[in-house]
C-alpha cells in the first residue's frame, strides 16, 4: 500500500469512477497488493520475522509504500 | 581507443539494440551483456536499457535488482563509473538505491506515447556537459511508471545540489518537482524516463539525445584518456 500522503493515481481513478455508476460518498480510495503466501517455520514468530524481511528486501519497496503482516 | 559501453540485457529489456545503433553512431564500441552475468566485460559506461525487465512483475524494476550482473554495476558506479538508466533502467537504479526516489504510475494511469521538451537544469554532469545550461532537449517518452516521487525535504536537498539533472517543461506524467531525470551524489550515475537512444538521428524526429549521450561519451573517453598505457 502506499504511505499515507502519498498521491495514489490507481485510488483517484477508482474515486473519479464510482459516482458514474451511481455509487456514491466515497472518498480516500487507496489501491494496495495483498501477496499471500506460505512459509515452513518451525513457529509463529520465526514465520512472522522471515516475512517482515521478505517485505523489507523485496516485496515492498520502503520509499513509498507500507506494508502489514498478518498469520492466518 | 573507443569508449566501451556495456548494454545490460535482462529478459524482458526491448531497446538494448536501439541503445547499441545509438552509441555506436556517436562512435562508442558497444557490447550487449546478459544479466546472469556475475562480472561487467572491460567497459568504461554502463546502460541499463529501457523495456520490462522480468515482466516488470511486482513493480517495475524491483526483480532486476537481484539479477547477478547488479552486484557488478553497483561496483562500476561506486568506482566512479558512468552509470545510465534510460526509462526501466531508471526504474531498477531507483528500486536498486543507486538513485533516489521511486517510480510510481502516471497521473491518470496513462501509458505515455509522446515527444515532451525536457529542460537540462544541470549542464555541469557527465552526461550534460555538451548542453548549454538552460538548454531545451526534444526527447520522446514511453512509459506507464514514470511518475517520480520522493519525500519533500529529500526533493530540496536534491535540488539544491544539483542533482535534478533534467526537467519537463511540461508535467506528463505528475512526477514530483517535474523530474525527468535525476543523479547519483558523485554525478557518476544518470537515471531518466525520456529515451535519448530514440532521439540521436534527424529521420526520427531529433537529434538531441545526442547531446546526453555525446556528453557520458566525451566523460568517458576523457577517462580512458587519462589512463596510463
Amino acid at each position: 500500500m502506499l504511505k499515507d500522503g502519498i498521491a495514489d493515481p490507481q485510488g483517484q481513478t477508482i474515486e473519479k469512477a464510482l459516482p458514474a455508476l451511481g455509487l456514491t460518498g466515497v472518498s480516500e480510495v487507496r489501491v494496495g497488493k495483498s501477496i499471500v503466501l506460505e512459509i515452513d517455520a518451525p513457529d509463529r514468530d520465526e514465520a512472522y520475522s522471515r516475512v517482515m524481511q521478505m517485505c523489507d528486501r523485496l516485496l515492498a519497496n520502503p520509499v513509498i509504500e507500507k506494508f502489514e503482516v498478518t498469520i492466518a | 581507443m573507443s569508449v566501451r559501453a556495456g548494454i545490460v540485457l535482462f529478459p524482458g529489456s526491448n531497446c538494448e539494440q536501439d541503445c547499441a545503433r545509438a552509441l555506436g553512431s556517436l562512435g562508442a564500441e558497444t557490447r550487449i551483456v546478459w544479466h546472469q552475468e556475475k562480472e561487467l566485460p572491460d567497459v568504461d559506461i554502463v546502460v541499463l536499457p529501457g523495456g520490462f525487465a522480468h515482466g516488470d512483475y511486482l513493480r517495475t524494476g524491483a526483480l532486476a535488482r537481484f539479477s547477478p550482473i547488479m552486484e557488478a554495476v553497483r561496483a562500476h558506479a561506486r568506482s566512479g563509473g558512468l552509470v545510465i538508466g534510460i526509462c526501466n533502467g531508471f526504474q531498477i537504479l531507483c528500486e536498486a538505491g543507486l538513485l533516489p526516489g521511486a517510480l510510481r504510475r502516471n497521473v491518470n494511469l496513462k501509458f505515455l506515447c509522446k515527444w515532451t521538451s525536457v529542460h537540462v537544469d544541470n549542464s555541469t554532469t557527465p552526461f550534460t556537459s555538451r548542453a548549454e545550461a538552460g538548454r531545451s532537449l526534444r526527447l520522446p517518452i514511453n512509459h506507464f511508471e514514470g511518475n517520480w516521487y520522493c519525500e519533500a525535504t529529500e526533493l530540496e536537498d536534491l535540488r539544491a545540489s544539483g542533482r535534478l539533472v533534467l526537467r519537463y517543461a511540461e508535467n506528463p506524467n505528475g512526477s514530483l518537482g517535474d523530474v525527468a531525470g535525476v543523479s547519483n551524489e558523485d554525478f557518476n550515475v544518470l537515471g531518466l524516463m525520456p529515451h535519448p537512444e530514440r532521439a540521436c538521428e534527424a529521420l526520427l524526429g531529433s537529434e538531441d539525445g545526442a547531446v546526453l549521450l555525446g556528453s557520458m561519451l566525451d566523460h568517458a573517453e576523457a577517462g580512458v584518456r587519462s589512463m596510463p598505457v
